[in-house]
């Protein structure tokens, strides 16, 4: 016999429950996780690469590569001297939020640490799937097109900061960075930009800085519920031994 | 692109409704599929069918019901059809619109046996 059945449902409901227990866990390690999003080819791993190599010593970090095939990128991420984990996503074209929950029980990142997840390289996909991370960096070459952010508008609505790279081509290249500018804000009036160029360097201190500046707020959060937590553990000691004190009259 | 992986989701929410419900046929799919939800609908009923091969809704019609973006302009305080996500307000021009519809992506309902 048919009948009808009401679901009502989200079809992303259980990547987006794996990615809030990632979220849960970031919070309570005061892990700042970065989602990484672009295209193929506008200098994500270089960028990774010389990111690393600024912060190598001063602040604890890994990685978690997201590509179809291969493991060439986190290869290029080991040799840095950091932590990586691949994953090969295979027929898929983004990360999921269970993939991302796997490779953290392979990679175990430390308190207070930063985690890149370079996704695969696809400005569609990767938009759709939240893996639990405080916020995605959308990275765009000026190689690329200033219409980008119009061509793609769900993926620099959902991205905190614009990196854009290759800065240093801009001699060559006909490319309007304040029209580029303009189209991420118009499709996102919050999202921050920063110019820089793996290759050269260029704007690097200011990337470095929003870095610190986001995992110092991860690690703030972090305290500030370990000390409620701490605060309420105490409050519930008190009423314990003045209960244990009204049995034992 | 991502039609696959969302197919694969579209699977695994019908099989846990299956099991809570006690069908074991699911004859009709009805999703609800948003304007700005970036899925074909084309590419999402070819891989409907790839992923459903052999699995309780093989024999499942596929109906999408396409939800268009709209969004209501604070400017001139009505609801608006928007055609891209970040459109302007197409009645008064104002640039202050908050989204209202367009990015469902949701298992509707199944007609089952």
């Amino acid at each position: 016999m048919l009948r009808q059945v009401q679901v009502e449902r989200d079809i992303l409901a259980k990547n987006d429950a794996f990615a809030a227990a990632n979220r849960l866990r970031f919070e309570q390690d005061g892990v700042l996780a970065l989602n990484l999003v672009s295209s193929p080819g506008s200098g994500k791993t270089s960028l990774l690469v010389r990111t690393i190599a600024a912060l190598q010593g001063s602040v604890p970090l890994a990685v978690i590569e997201g590509d179809q095939q291969t493991s060439l990128d986190a290869e290029r991420i080991r040799e840095t001297g950091a932590r990586a984990e691949q994953i090969n996503t295979g027929k898929g074209c983004h990360l999921d939020a269970l993939r991302v929950q796997q490779a953290l029980d392979e990679l175990a990142p430390a308190p207070a640490s930063l985690l890149f997840i370079e996704n695969v390289g696809n400005l569609v996909c990767p938009a759709g799937f939240d893996l639990g991370e405080a916020a995605k960096v959308v990275i765009l070459s000026v190689t690329e097109g200033e219409d980008k952010p119009l061509k793609y508008p769900d993926m620099f609505r959902a991205a905190r900061l614009m990196l854009l790279n290759k800065c240093d081509l801009l001699p060559h290249l006909r490319f309007d960075v304040a029209q580029v500018i303009a189209n991420a804000r118009r499709v996102n009036p919050d999202i921050a930009v920063l110019q820089v160029s793996a290759e050269t360097g260029e704007g690097m201190d200011a990337w470095l800085d929003w870095l610190h500046g986001e995992l110092a707020s991860a690690v703030s959060r972090r305290e500030e519920s370990v000390t409620a937590l701490k605060k309420r553990v105490a409050e519930l000691e008190t009423q314990l031994l003045s209960l244990r004190a009204s049995l034992a009259e | 692109m991502h039609e696959l992986s969302l197919a694969e989701h579209v699977l695994g929410l019908i099989e846990e409704t299956a099991e809570a419900e006690g069908f074991h046929r699911v004859r009709k799919v009805v999703l609800e599929i948003g304007a700005f939800a970036a899925v074909e609908a084309e590419a999402m009923r070819f891989c409907f069918d790839v992923v459903a091969r052999e699995t309780i809704a093989a024999e499942a019609a596929l109906e999408i019901i396409g939800i268009p973006g709209t969004g209501w302009c604070r400017e001139c305080r009505r609801t608006v059809v928007l055609s891209e996500v970040f459109d302007d307000c197409p009645a008064c021009g104002g640039r202050d619109v908050e989204l209202r519809s367009g990015r469902e992506l949701r298992l509707k309902a199944l007609e089952v046996e």
